[in-house]
């Protein structure tokens, strides 16, 4: 009696097994399915309704969605009152991420280069803890912090330094009566809040800058500052860049924090909010939205020029 | 020889940046006790536990929206482990066709500003005349979990040898004993991480809820709550208590997320 080397299939499961062991394909089309009809018909599928209707327009009179296509609505977007949103949403959003990347820097490169052990874990878990807890909390802390009575007014006036706020309260177009009602209030706040995200890319990308390559920076001769400037500093871009990927397009379409401290100057997620809510003028605010989209992708593709994406 | 040691400023800048990073959430705490519920006052008049027992017994509005949080995040965790896992397997095989595309495609939900996943939602419930309900929030937060989930389970299938599966094979197995009892119990503590993040993620997420989720009471999650409580305050205090609780419901998971991954290059949370 012979035996086969193969065994024999012993029920449904194992006919399947041979299919998907002759057939790869067939396998990959079963695990990609779900996720890919879920993605393309609620993603995508929203991302093109979303398109829709920012070719859509409103009658000024009646109020009520014109369902013809136009550009007319695009057109509302360069009046001046909406120019202005896109031109401020965009300069915070490139300050925030300046200022990120500054504080962020010593933070990643500490941690990339010098923590070890028990510090190594505590520098991650410090950057991570703050990354992932709740959003809304952490805005929440600012308000107590920046409100006129709170803790930075006290601090400020034990240690006779209160003209320092009043002074930047009294800047041109960054006044307030206290901090959390001031647009440095908003940026603080950005900044705060996205920080996390610099870090771990920046972090990240220095810790691949290999240690010889400091060391053969010095054997030449170079100072540390050198060193930083010649080496370190175009190593570490591609993590600067991702980093920035994150602050930038995290910043273009917030608007919790900007109606919860700030002066309520409108920027684009703010405008999309209303718009949709209670001016109902869904054209305008799919159209304000399609821009960040468009900002985006412009920033996607040069980043992944500049290598970011194999830094993320 | 390069110095190991790091210069003082240096150090000072790096453990500055990370008080900056935690000092702000500690105040949370120190207000939740304050005697004062009109203004942020610094430092708190007294100190008093009474809100912890205010939020419990006399503001029933909390608990309707806590429920609905917890069950919406539930939802959308199960569904992103199941999509986002079967995504992950697809995408660690060999190259195919479009599969730069469909990675991209599972990152867009949070490479792309939030706003513009609510709007676009929104739309499309607007387009297809779809009322508001706890299912649209779901399908909203489902999309963006499944990318968390993804992220982990590929990290983790990535490290692990393809040898086992051949050999899963070569004994015996079908594709799904070996799924069952070789690929499960390897990944189960990446999934398990994975799917922790998404939670907190889902019970945290406001920008996207409040585009999907509609006006009606019945459709309040704990941060619109919040929301609502930040913008028009009354009882300070137990806003703070919520805030306690919220913190408390993301911060254990990602500990437990942490810790459930450690030491391998994929520790989880690398990507929000």
């Amino acid at each position: 009696m012979t035996r086969s080397a193969i065994l024999p299939a012993r029920g449904p499961a194992d006919r399947l097994t041979a299919i998907f062991w002759r057939h790869p394909r067939v396998l990959l089309a079963i695990l990609l399915t779900p996720p890919l009809v879920w993605l393309g018909v609620v993603y995508l599928g929203s991302l093109a309704a979303l398109l829709l209707q920012s070719f859509y327009s409103i009658d000024e009179f009646s109020g009520v969605v014109k369902e013809e296509f136009t550009l007319k609505t695009y057109g509302e977007l360069l009046r001046p009152s909406n120019f202005d949103i896109l031109v401020r949403t965009v300069s915070i959003a490139a300050a925030v991420t300046l200022a990120c990347a500054i504080l962020a820097f010593p933070v990643a490169y500490y941690a990339a280069r010098f923590a070890r052990g028990h510090w190594k874990a505590a520098f991650y878990l410090g950057i991570m803890l703050p990354l992932w807890s709740s959003y809304l909390v952490k805005v929440y802390a600012w308000k107590l912090i920046l409100a006129k009575e709170g803790i930075l007014g006290w601090t400020a006036e034990q240690t006779y330094t209160g003209w320092i706020i009043d002074g930047l309260l009294s800047i041109p177009g960054l006044e307030g009566s206290s901090l959390s009602t001031s647009p440095i209030g908003t940026f603080m706040v950005f900044v705060y809040i996205w920080l996390p995200y610099m870090i771990l890319p920046m972090q990240a990308a220095l810790e691949r800058v290999p240690n010889s390559m400091l060391e053969a920076s010095a054997d030449l001769g170079a100072t540390r500052a050198q060193t930083f400037r010649t080496v370190i500093l175009p190593l570490a871009l591609p993590g600067v860049v991702a980093g920035s990927i994150f602050t930038f397009s995290l910043t273009l379409g917030d608007y919790i924090i900007p109606q919860i401290i700030g002066n309520s100057a409108n920027f684009i997620g703010m405008a999309v909010y209303q718009l949709q809510g209670t001016a109902g003028n869904i054209p305008l605010a799919a159209a304000f939205a399609v821009v960040p989209i468009g900002i985006m992708l412009v920033y996607l593709g040069l980043a992944r020029r500049m290598g970011a994406f194999d830094a993320l | 020889m390069l110095s190991d040691r790091s210069p003082l400023s240096l150090r000072a800048a790096a453990i500055g940046g990370l008080l900056f990073l935690h000092l702000p959430i500690l105040l949370i705490f120190l207000y939740a006790f304050t005697t004062e519920e009109r203004s942020f006052q610094f430092p708190p008049p007294g100190l008093t536990t009474q809100w912890f027992g205010v939020a419990w017994n006399d503001r029933p509005d909390i608990w309707p929206p806590l429920w609905l949080s917890l069950k919406v995040a539930t939802i959308a965790t199960a569904i992103a482990l199941v999509l986002g896992t079967l995504a992950a397997a697809a995408m660690t095989r060999s190259a195919f066709f479009g599969r730069d595309q469909i990675s991209l495609l599972i990152l867009l939900p949070i490479a792309l500003p939030g706003v513009i996943t609510g709007m676009a939602l929104r739309s499309a419930f607007g387009v297809m005349d779809i009322p508001f309900s706890i299912w649209t929030i779901v399908l909203g937060h489902a999309t963006f979990c499944i990318v968390i989930v993804h992220n982990n389970a590929v990290a983790r299938l990535r490290r692990l040898s393809g040898g086992i599966l051949e050999a899963s094979a070569d004994l015996g197995a079908n594709a799904f004993q070996t799924f069952r009892h070789v690929l499960l119990p390897n990944m189960g503590t990446a999934l398990l991480a994975g799917g922790m993040l998404a939670f907190a993620l889902s019970f945290d997420e406001v920008i996207v809820t409040i585009f999907t989720a509609g006006s009606g009471t019945g459709s309040k999650t704990l941060p619109i709550w919040m929301l609502d409580e930040l913008i028009r305050p009354r009882q300070r205090p137990v806003t703070n208590v919520v805030a306690i609780l919220v913190f408390a419901t993301t911060f254990f998971p990602i500990l437990a997320a942490y810790y459930l991954t450690r030491g391998g290059s994929e520790t989880a949370g690398m990507g929000k």
